[in-house]
Formats: structure tokens, C-alpha cells, sequence
């Protein structure tokens, strides 16, 4: 079993509702698409590059500042718990998720982490560098990441082109290799269907649109998350400096959408999230798409300053603590499907009961 | 509105054309748009990238001679049906190796096939002349935008040079 003590705050310090605009913004996430120059792309790798990449970069990741202190975990050693907990946790792609782990020859992935900053080794390409912070807060998030592959860049040679940038093994990440998104929550602007027009918007700018876990995800529980789709033709700055812009806007339709809800139905409003608090409070069984979408009214209930009492933080948390990983890590056994349910419902009214006394 | 084309469907594109100071505004549905080869913000949207690798490796095969190794990557002997099958490129190399066909696709991807973020350079490196035809052709792009097309035309020159 993994030893989670390893992290000093579990690798959720951004759930922890701390940052800018948090009632709208959960997260805000960079990462940078980094290959090794004198090697094969992932899918060509021989199980000897492999090791040889991630030995390289672990002997670096202690030579660097934000990473010396971390853990690393090889997923080859990690047991399908184990992995399907760092992805609920953000942690890791699903790409190295699902790797199982009595691959032969081994796979060799890895994810070095250390509070919010991260790399994941052999992915899709031999290094996703990766920092998470709470709220919307691109600014840090990017300071930290290029502060991080200046550090990897000096100490191992990067794959680098004067016309294409940064060579990745997916053209589509090419150039900067930079993908930042932002985790937002956006139930004013589906409940007025103004979400439709808002994210058409977003591929005229050059941004996409993805649900709660990245790419080919779904979305449940109104959780949106936005991200530059081109990463080449734009330097860093006017990437990241066009997705602020659309964020903040998104986020101003969403703080209006809120105030004309309020404003001409406030009844069925306070209805709505109460009920939600209600069923999340008292009901035996939950479903995790039904708490996601529940989650979400009891979220707009606090942000509307509705419903006092239970902090974003605890709500933050039991989007990740609900998933089947994590319930069956709390409870300590197999769970089959039928007793998921009723496992996360004793778990969120624990939870909400905590906040409420 | 009804396209001013086949009067059938629904006018779904707008263009506004201006042609010898007079403005002309043109209604059409997407199929007579697409006839007239109308570029489409709809068009944009799609992801190229399989409707493009699926017609590559075909299309770059008619156009060069039968015998020649077209989709070949001499660092990793990747070829362009291994790509396209992938969706993955073989090795740093790849880029080269298939430069043209890459030029064009990363320009439907990204609107954009020139690199214009932070140059790397690995410390034991020699600083070679790439840098500084990043430095000039991002001095270029801004001299477009800024429509200071003098300039641009003494950049364009100097980057040909170089290279």
C-alpha cells in the first residue's frame, strides 16, 4: 500500500479553497510537455530507455529545489488501488493510471511529487512537469512550473526545435508544450443554458472545454475545465494571458447569471440548494454522478450565501474522497458496486454532519 | 434567413466582403459556403488531426515520385503510416524527417507552425544562429501586426538569409 504520509498534505493542498475566487475557481493547473533529446518518443522506448529516462530524472529531481524533498512513486510498484488514488487525486494521468502493474517488460512510469509540483515520468511523452494551485491563480502556477523546467532543463537536454519549439511526441502539444487550465464551477450559467453560447466562445479564442478529470472526461456536477488548446504560434505570456482573460470574463457571466437567478427566482433557487444539502445530509445511498450534481447545488447554496455552515473546503474534499478509490481506501475492503453507494452516502453525511455541529 | 445561394437551407454563414471600398454582405447555408471555398470558423473548430493524418500518408505518396522513401525516419525508421496509425511521432527526429508534411499539419492544428515562446538552450550547447532566427521572426510577426510591412519585408530577408 502506498504511504500517503510521504506527502505532507495528502497532494490536495489545492483543494483546500485557499485561493483566488474560490467560490467559482477551484484549481488552476500548468503543465509542460518535456521530452529527452538523444531518445526515442515513449511509444519506441525499449523497456532499457525507460529505466534509463527515469533513472536520469530521478537523480535530478533531487538536485532540484522544488523537488528534493518529494516522493516518487514507480506506478510498476504500485498495486490498482494505489494508482487509481493518485489519479482521483489529480496526481496522475490516467495514461499511467491504467498501466497495469504486471506489465512485461515494466513500463517504468513514475510521478515525482512535492505538495502542489510534480512530474510525471515516461507518460505520453518522458515528462509531464505539472503544478496544481487552489483557486485562479495562473500567475503562481506558471511562475512555479517555469521556475521548475529552468532547474530540469539545465541538468537534462531537452528535445528542442527553432521552428517547432519544444518537440513533443503529439504534435498537438508542440511549441510551448504548455496546457493550463482552470477548474471552474459553473451551475448560474447551465441553469440560465447560457453555458451553450459561453463555451462555443471558447473554441472561437483558441481555448476548449474538458470535464472534471482532463481529456475525454465527462461533465458532472457543472465543473468545467478551460485550457489553452494551441500551444504553438503563442509565447507563454499570451497563452496564459488570453486564458485569464476568458476565465475572468466566464466568471463575471457566472457571478451575473447567480445575481438574475436570485434576483427573479429565489424561491425555486433556495429550493434547489437545500434540497441538494437535504439528500447529501440524509440519504443512504448516493450514486457519484448523483452526489457530483448534488455536490454542485450545495456548492452554488454556500457561494449564494444560502446555506452557512459548511466550508468549500469540505465540499472540495468530497469530490475527491467520494470516488470508488478513495471509499474503498477508507473503508479498508473490496466494495462491489451496490455497497458503493451506500459506503459514500455514510461518508458525505459524516462529513456534512462534522461542519454543521 | 435562407441562403442567397440555393434559397433551400438555412443561411448559417455571413460574410462580409469589402471590395473596392464598397461593403457586400453574403448569407449562404454551410454546403454552398464550403462550395465556394468559404473558410469556416466551424471549420477551425474540428480537430484536423485524424481527417489530416488519414489523408496524409495518400496524399504525400502521390505526390513524390513511387520509389522514393517518403515516410522514413532515419533516427528511428519511424515511417508516416506508423504516425498515422499512432497518432504519435517516433523521436525528436520525426520533426525533421517529416518537416513539409508537419509544417502543414501544425498549421491546422495551431494556426501557426513557427515557435514563438521561450527559446531553450542546453547549457553545454553552442548558441548557434537558431536563436536569433527566432529573435527575427518574432520581430516579424509583430512588425505584421503592427502592418509596418517595410520592416517586415527587410526581416523576411534577413531570416532567408540565415537560414
Amino acid at each position: 500500500m502506498i504511504d500517503f504520509s510521504l506527502l505532507p498534505d495528502g497532494g490536495i493542498s489545492w483543494l483546500d479553497g485557499s485561493g483566488p475566487v474560490s467560490h467559482i475557481v477551484l484549481s488552476t493547473r500548468t503543465r509542460l510537455a518535456r521530452n529527452l533529446r538523444d531518445c526515442v518518443f515513449s511509444i519506441r522506448t525499449t523497456e532499457r530507455d525507460r529505466r534509463q529516462i527515469l533513472d536520469s530524472v530521478l537523480k535530478v529531481s533531487l538536485e532540484v529545489p522544488q523537488l528534493s524533498s518529494g516522493a516518487s512513486y514507480e506506478i510498476d510498484n504500485l498495486d490498482q488501488l494505489d494508482r487509481q488514488i493518485l489519479h482521483e487525486r489529480h496526481l496522475v494521468s490516467k495514461e499511467l493510471a491504467v498501466l497495469e502493474s504486471m506489465d512485461r517488460p515494466p513500463r517504468h512510469g513514475a510521478l515525482i511529487t512535492n505538495g502542489d509540483v510534480g512530474v510525471m515520468v515516461n507518460e505520453e511523452d518522458h515528462l509531464r512537469l505539472q503544478v496544481l494551485k487552489s483557486g485562479f491563480d495562473l500567475s503562481r502556477a506558471y511562475a512555479e512550473i517555469e521556475r521548475l523546467d529552468t532547474d530540469m532543463g539545465r541538468r537534462l537536454a531537452f528535445a528542442f526545435h527553432p521552428q517547432f519549439g519544444y518537440l513533443t511526441s503529439c504534435p498537438t502539444n508542440a511549441g510551448t508544450g504548455l496546457r493550463a487550465s482552470v477548474l471552474v464551477h459553473l451551475p448560474g450559467l447551465v441553469l440560465t443554458k447560457e453555458i451553450a453560447k459561453v463555451l462555443q466562445g471558447l473554441s472561437q479564442v483558441g481555448l476548449t472545454f474538458r470535464g472534471l478529470y482532463g481529456e475525454g472526461s465527462e461533465v458532472v456536477g457543472n465543473f468545467f475545465q478551460l485550457s489553452n488548446q494551441t500551444t504553438l504560434g503563442k509565447s507563454e505570456e499570451e497563452l496564459l494571458d488570453q486564458l485569464g482573460k476568458i476565465v475572468q470574463q466566464v466568471v463575471e457571466y457566472e457571478e451575473e447569471a447567480r445575481r438574475i437567478l436570485q434576483r427573479d427566482a429565489p424561491i425555486v433557487m433556495a429550493d434547489k440548494v437545500w434540497r441538494a444539502y437535504g439528500l447529501l445530509r440524509y440519504a443512504r445511498s448516493l450514486s457519484f454522478d448523483e452526489t457530483m450534481n448534488l455536490l454542485s447545488g450545495v456548492r452554488l447554496g454556500v457561494g449564494l450565501s444560502l446555506i452557512e455552515g459548511v466550508s468549500i473546503y469540505t465540499l472540495n474534499k468530497l469530490l475527491i474522497f467520494t470516488q470508488p478509490g478513495h471509499l474503498v481506501l477508507a473503508e479498508g475492503r473490496e466494495l462491489a458496486d451496490g455497497d458503493l453507494s451506500y459506503v459514500r452516502a455514510d461518508y458525505v453525511r459524516a462529513a456534512l454532519e462534522v461542519d454543521a455541529a | 434567413m435562407d441562403c442567397e445561394n440555393c434559397h433551400q437551407r438555412l443561411a448559417q454563414i455571413h460574410l462580409t466582403q469589402i471590395v473596392n471600398d464598397s461593403v457586400n454582405t453574403l448569407h449562404l447555408c454551410e454546403e454552398c459556403a464550403a462550395e465556394k471555398g468559404v473558410q469556416t470558423g466551424a471549420g477551425v473548430v474540428k480537430f484536423p488531426l485524424g481527417d489530416f493524418i488519414a489523408s496524409m500518408g495518400k496524399g504525400a505518396a502521390s505526390a513524390l515520385p513511387a520509389d522514393a522513401d517518403v515516410g522514413h525516419c532515419e533516427s528511428c525508421e519511424s515511417t508516416l503510416q506508423d504516425f498515422r496509425e499512432a497518432g504519435r511521432l517516433g523521436c525528436p527526429a520525426c520533426y525533421e524527417s517529416f518537416s513539409n508534411q508537419l509544417k502543414d499539419l501544425l498549421r491546422k492544428l495551431h494556426g501557426s507552425n513557427q515557435h514563438v515562446g521561450e527559446i531553450y538552450r542546453f547549457d553545454s550547447d553552442e548558441p548557434g544562429n537558431g536563436d536569433q532566427i527566432i529573435e527575427l521572426r518574432k520581430q516579424l510577426q509583430r512588425a505584421i501586426e503592427a502592418e509596418n510591412f517595410e520592416l517586415a519585408a527587410e526581416l523576411r530577408d534577413r531570416i532567408r538569409v540565415m537560414e
